[in-house]
């Protein structure tokens, strides 16, 4: 992006959110703003707080404190019935899927446009079989959502996020688990979306090559708190510790010596045969 | 004196648990009352607010919740019929008044058993399936997806089951004051030697309308509550599969004692 900043659109402002479950902190005064038109990651190990931070944003929790202005809406101050409206402009692909287990895929993927248009069934199955050719998932339309994979399950969240053409999308994890085909090709769709229809997405992911693909700007969070936000060559050339950790994917704690480690595993279950 | 960091003293604890308990119930109440002023706004106003509620889906629960419970409801309605039939001749004989039973039974079934028996089945079946769904529904979070795809939940999910309950339960206990009058009229008519058209004339004869809408009104009462308490416990749910199993016999438990409570409260301001 070669636009100065204040001539972009400011499509999601998040200011100092502060969140805690319970007494923990999860996250620790963020501030981060999404632009029109851009593909902002999030990343972060796991834990980070980046699915919370998701929820956040499209207001299905409250924050401690802090603001967020969706569209340019602050959502503390949003009506059930405004809240609904925005969400008509809101596509999520949730982390686990969370299609409705007692709908066909078909019918999950035709439920926001059987809610919100007049759409006849025809028009609604065409628009439905599109989605899915799109996410490779053709001519599943009729099984339930306990028939699918869990990566299938994915694609299918995705496809019933996008069936609206929301202006801005968030997915939680979209290719965790995908096999690198299936993966890259919904990176492609992400870039699609965004040049064909000026989408603003929020993607969460762990896998890096899949962030340094679509990402404009990343955000990388750590523990709540949030390490640095830039461009995928920021990041890249950042001399922070933690970022270099990550991006040398030393996400957790590892397993510094394997060989000790299978001694450690087999000599454990040795010793638990050996009780029996 | 009381300072954070040392334990409360037993009594002060007691209280505070008691105290905790009854917030929780008057939270529940209170999210009872809010989910059936909401269930109201949705039917007369949801098709302004472009949030209809739909009538596929009051249709799939009416056959869910009512037709399917048919063959149990009439099993159980016809046992306790025989049941009235044979307890009442037995205990009117020593009087002699034998003859009064039809009076007994007809009275019994249609103010007091048809609807109590019909809620409680309601509430085993429908009331358990429907706290089961809506919490694995939570914590797939399924119910997170309606909200941002700008689906009230309340809208999609309560109010088709709540409506299916308040014309099914009351329809349902229509069907079990049949059975179980004509249950009882089985033993009846072969007890005193009377015919049956005898003892459905009689029948209808010491009914009064508003014997049958007392019993019909409470049940509409039932459905209503058993709906609501299956959406209370359904959606306090916490934790994975462990979590569904426990508000779901939560659900039945609670459901039938708040319907032997409503009707207690009903008889008392209606019968005294
Ligand atoms: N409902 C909840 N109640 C209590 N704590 C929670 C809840 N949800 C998440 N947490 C805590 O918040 C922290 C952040 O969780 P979150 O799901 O946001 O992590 P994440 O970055 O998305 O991880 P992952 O990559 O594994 O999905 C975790 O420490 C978790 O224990
Ligand atoms: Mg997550």
């Amino acid at each position: 992006m070669t636009m100065p900043l204040s001539e972009l659109e400011p499509i999601i402002e998040v200011i100092d959110l502060t969140t805690h479950y319970g007494s923990r902190k999860i996250l620790n005064g963020i501030s981060l703003t999404v632009h029109k038109g851009e593909v902002m990651v999030i990343m972060g190990g796991s834990g980070s707080g980046k699915s919370t931070l998701l929820r956040h944003l499209i207001g299905l929790e409250h924050p401690s404190s802090g603001n967020i202005k969706l569209l340019g809406q602050d959502i503390r101050n949003m009506t059930e019935h405004d809240m609904t409206q925005l969400y008509r402009k809101v596509g999520v692909a949730f982390q686990s899927g969370a299609l409705f287990s007692s709908m066909t895929v078909g019918e999950n993927i035709m439920l926001p446009l059987r809610e919100h248009t007049k759409l006849d069934q025809k028009t609604m199955e065409i628009m439905a079989r599109l989605k899915l050719e799109v996410v490779n998932l053709a001519g599943f339309e009729d099984l339930m959502p306990s028939e699918l994979s869990g990566g299938m399950l994915k694609r299918a969240a995705f496809a019933r996020a996008v069936i609206m053409d929301p202006v801005l999308l968030f997915c939680d994890e979209p290719s965790a688990g995908l096999d690198p085909v299936v993966s890259s090709s919904l990176d492609e769709l992400i870039l699609r979306l965004k040049d064909a229809l000026d989408m603003t997405i929020v993607v969460v992911t762990h896998e890096l090559e899949s962030a340094f693909r679509i990402a404009d700007r990343i955000t990388v969070l750590d523990k709540g708190d949030i390490l640095t936000i830039g461009t995928v060559d920021d990041v890249r050339a950042s001399d922070n510790r933690r970022i270099q950790d990550l991006l040398n994917r030393h996400f957790e704690e590892e397993i510094l010596d394997p060989d000790a480690y299978l001694a450690r595993l087999t000599g454990e279950s040795e010793a638990l045969f050996s009780q029996v | 004196m009381l300072s954070p960091d040392r334990p409360f003293p037993l009594f002060l604890q007691k209280i505070e648990s008691l105290g905790r308990i009854s917030t929780k119930w008057v939270n529940s109440l209170g999210f009872g009352t809010s989910l059936l002023y909401q269930s109201v706004f949705w039917i007369c106003w949801g098709s302004r607010r472009k949030q209809q509620v739909r009538l596929e889906a009051i249709v799939s629960q009416m056959m869910e919740v009512g037709i399917l419970a048919l063959p149990i409801v009439s099993l159980v309605s016809i046992t306790i019929g025989l049941m009235l039939a044979i307890q009442g001749i037995d205990a009117l004989k020593d009087f002699g008044a034998e003859h009064q039973v039809t009076y007994g039974v007809a009275l019994s079934v249609v103010r007091e058993f048809a609807p109590l028996i019909t809620g409680i089945l309601i509430a085993g079946r429908s009331g358990s399936a429907f706290a089961a769904r809506l919490s694995t529904m939570m914590i797939n979070n399924e119910i997170d997806a309606l909200r941002v795809m700008g689906i009230n939940p309340v809208r999609f999910l309560v109010v088709p089951s709540l409506v299916a309950m308040m014309i099914m339960v009351p329809l349902l206990t229509l069907w079990a004051d049949i059975v179980a009058l004509l249950g009882a009229g089985l033993y009846i008519t072969t007890a005193l030697g009377i015919s049956m058209g005898t003892y459905i004339g009689q029948t209808i004869a010491y009914l009064g309308t508003a014997d049958a809408l007392h019993g019909l009104g409470k049940s509409f009462v039932f459905g209503i509550l058993i709906t609501l308490v299956g959406v209370i416990n359904g959606s306090s749910v916490t934790g994975g599969a462990e979590g569904v199993g426990h508000v779901t016999t939560r659900a039945v438990v609670h459901s039938i004692l708040a319907l032997i409570l409503a009707d207690l409260l009903i008889v008392f301001l209606l019968t005294r």
